[in-house]
């Protein structure tokens, strides 16, 4: 009696609820695998089942490296995405440890303005960047992306660190200050070494978020040769109103790679950085 | 000539004190926390002075001209907001806003915190079933969003292929055609996208809940539904709270998936602010106008930020 109970409590609450979250996250990725594995003429073959696949074949695949930029577009993406990183990791920590750790006047007014810029969306801001972007002459170079992305992910870097540097505790700090290190020394050699976990959680959220980002790709890039691979997708494979489902699914998956796999391999980090404003609050 | 070689050594000895004594007090300074710190911060404020603060300022001044592409800017006064509120596709995108933001934020959070609560149980491979239903999240969004296109397409997309195959229908609603289920359908690409965010952030939270709360309710004899509304739904608020704000703020000022899915259309049903700021400016030219499209939508990020703070303030 209460064996049935559970399993049945187990079914319900459990596995059935489960299936039905893993079917609706998980079937557009099928769909898109499925796509672009079809030849053109089972694709658009009304009879035909729309998941299964019959003759699978990577003529999609074939056309997309060798009629568009796709690889280019990638190198692109990575270069960018790396670059965006490294800058926005090196000025979100040099913001975030002295308010974090450091007593000087201003400190909580300027923490706030860090927390409020992370919030101000991109949408506010997009005509008067491309403005200075014209005027700086960076149009159609990738320099507009990397100068512009760290501007999205530097206040949010900035956030999730001081939550790291905070838990370092200030008497280890003060123990390498009295035994004669320099305030730079106990920073590089004490403090941040312990920090290697937030340095790893703001790593994956930026690198992701500089490979996902549109807008300003959309507005600065429009030359093939400097597009990313969002920008590129979108931009080259939808053709006037004629649709290239086959290529343009084999660029959404193959663009989609890269991210989960690193994705893949952080998501304990990952999911401590998405967390980490939310519950720490 | 010994003796003058020493007197000479004299004052160059005395400066290299001087020198040694210099550094060792630009050193001592440099300690101190407060010049220390804004060494540190000069760089990084400078840069966000730069592309973030001056762009902002930059556009509120834009939004007072009227300015084409190529033209010189005139000076308009409150021209560009006069001619947006007798615009009506200006209010039929605040419209729009307004009701993708309301739906599809209640949508995700109530399937979140579902979704929250059925993964917050003991099961096999929970970390793997975490990493896979944060894929929507994590997947770049304009890619997923072409997969949707390709999905709603009203001859060969999935839906209308099985609602055919199934025989549910002969032909299936034209997902992107028409007014209203253009917008039920950017909706639903929204949630499905934003949805793990609160999930997965809802879960974080749940875990905090410490398990003695929850026997000591059993004990006081209170059941599942009692359990979750007095122990689980009170710890949560705050969670909740926060993410439903983020959530609002990026929902409120979502581009991309309008821009992709359906350009707005048809006949403006599904424009978004952000996406009626684009095609003002950048497909019309008219950059002032663009920017008082955006400039009217500070005040809701105001409001969100400020009750934000007062409620990160109260804990």
């Amino acid at each position: 009696m209460v064996g049935e109970l559970t399993w049945r409590k187990r079914l319900f609450g459990l596995w059935l609820p489960l299936a039905l979250f893993y079917v609706v996250a998980l079937f557009p990725f099928t769909w898109m695998a499925a796509t672009s594995l079809k030849t053109n003429a089972e694709l658009y073959d009304p009879k035909a089942m729309p998941l299964t696949i019959r003759h699978p074949s990577l003529v999609h695949y074939i056309d997309l490296l060798r009629e568009t930029n796709f690889l280019t577009w990638t190198a692109n993406t990575m270069l960018v995405a790396v670059v965006a990183t490294g800058i926005s990791l090196l000025l979100g920590s040099m913001l975030a440890y002295p308010l974090a750790r450091m007593r000087f006047r201003g400190a909580p007014l300027l923490a706030i303005t860090v927390a409020v810029t992370y919030l101000v969306p991109q949408t506010l801001l997009f005509v008067p960047m491309a403005d200075l972007i014209g005027r700086l002459k960076l149009g159609n170079t990738l320099n507009a992306v990397m100068l512009t992305y760290p501007t999205l992910l530097v206040p949010f870097i900035a956030w999730l660190l001081m939550g790291y540097f905070k838990t370092v505790p200030k008497e280890l700090e003060e123990q390498a200050l009295i035994d004669g290190a320099s305030r730079w020394r106990a920073m590089t050699r004490v403090i941040l070494p312990l920090c290697m976990p937030g340095f790893i959680s703001a790593g994956i959220f930026a690198f992701t978020l500089a490979q996902n980002e549109f807008l300003y790709a959309l507005l600065f890039l429009s030359r093939s040769s400097v597009r990313t691979v969002p920008i590129g997708v979108v931009g080259e494979l939808i053709r006037g109103d004629a649709f290239y489902w086959g290529q343009l699914m084999a660029g959404a998956l193959l663009g989609s790679i890269p991210v989960a796999l690193i994705y893949s391999f952080f998501v304990k980090y990952y999911v401590a950085g998405l967390t980490a404003g939310a519950v720490k609050g | 000539m010994s003796r003058v070689a020493e007197a000479s050594r004299a004052p160059a000895l005395e400066a290299r004190a001087h020198r040694l004594f210099a550094v060792a007090r630009l050193g001592e300074f440099v300690e101190r926390e407060s010049v220390f710190s804004w060494l540190m911060l000069t760089p990084p404020l400078l840069f966000l002075l730069t592309f973030l603060g001056y762009p902002f300022f930059y556009g509120v001044y834009l939004s007072f001209f009227r300015r084409e592409v190529a033209g010189p800017a005139t000076f308009a006064g409150l021209g560009n907001f006069v001619t947006l509120a007798n615009d009506p596709i200006f209010w039929q995108s605040v419209g729009n806003t307004v009701k993708f933001t309301a739906v599809a934020t209640v949508l995700k959070a109530a399937g979140g915190l579902g979704m929250a609560l059925v993964m917050n149980q003991n099961f096999r491979m929970k970390a793997l079933t975490r990493a896979m239903l944060l894929l929507p999240f994590i997947v770049p969004t304009v890619l997923s969003t072409v997969a949707w296109q390709w999905i709603l397409d009203p001859g060969m997309g999935l839906f209308n292929r099985l609602l055919v195959v199934s025989g549910l229908a002969t032909t299936g609603p034209s997902w992107l055609g028409t007014p209203a289920m253009a917008m039920l359908s950017i909706i639903m690409v929204n949630t499905w996208r934003g949805l793990p965010f609160f999930g997965i952030s809802i879960l974080a939270g749940l875990q905090t809940i410490p398990a003695e709360l929850h026997e000591s309710a059993t004990i006081d004899g209170a059941g599942t539904w009692n359990r979750f509304r007095y122990v689980t739904l009170p710890s949560l608020l705050p969670v909740i709270f926060i993410v439903t704000t983020f959530s609002i703020i990026f929902t409120f000022f979502d581009f991309q998936l309008v821009y992709v899915l359906t350009g707005g259309g048809p006949a403006n049903s599904t424009h978004l602010m952000a996406t009626y700021a684009y095609s003002l400016s950048m497909g019309a030219g008219q950059m002032g106008l663009g920017s008082a499209v955006a400039l009217s939508m500070v005040p809701v990020l105001g409001l969100l930020l400020v009750v934000l703070t007062l409620y990160v303030r109260k804990d």
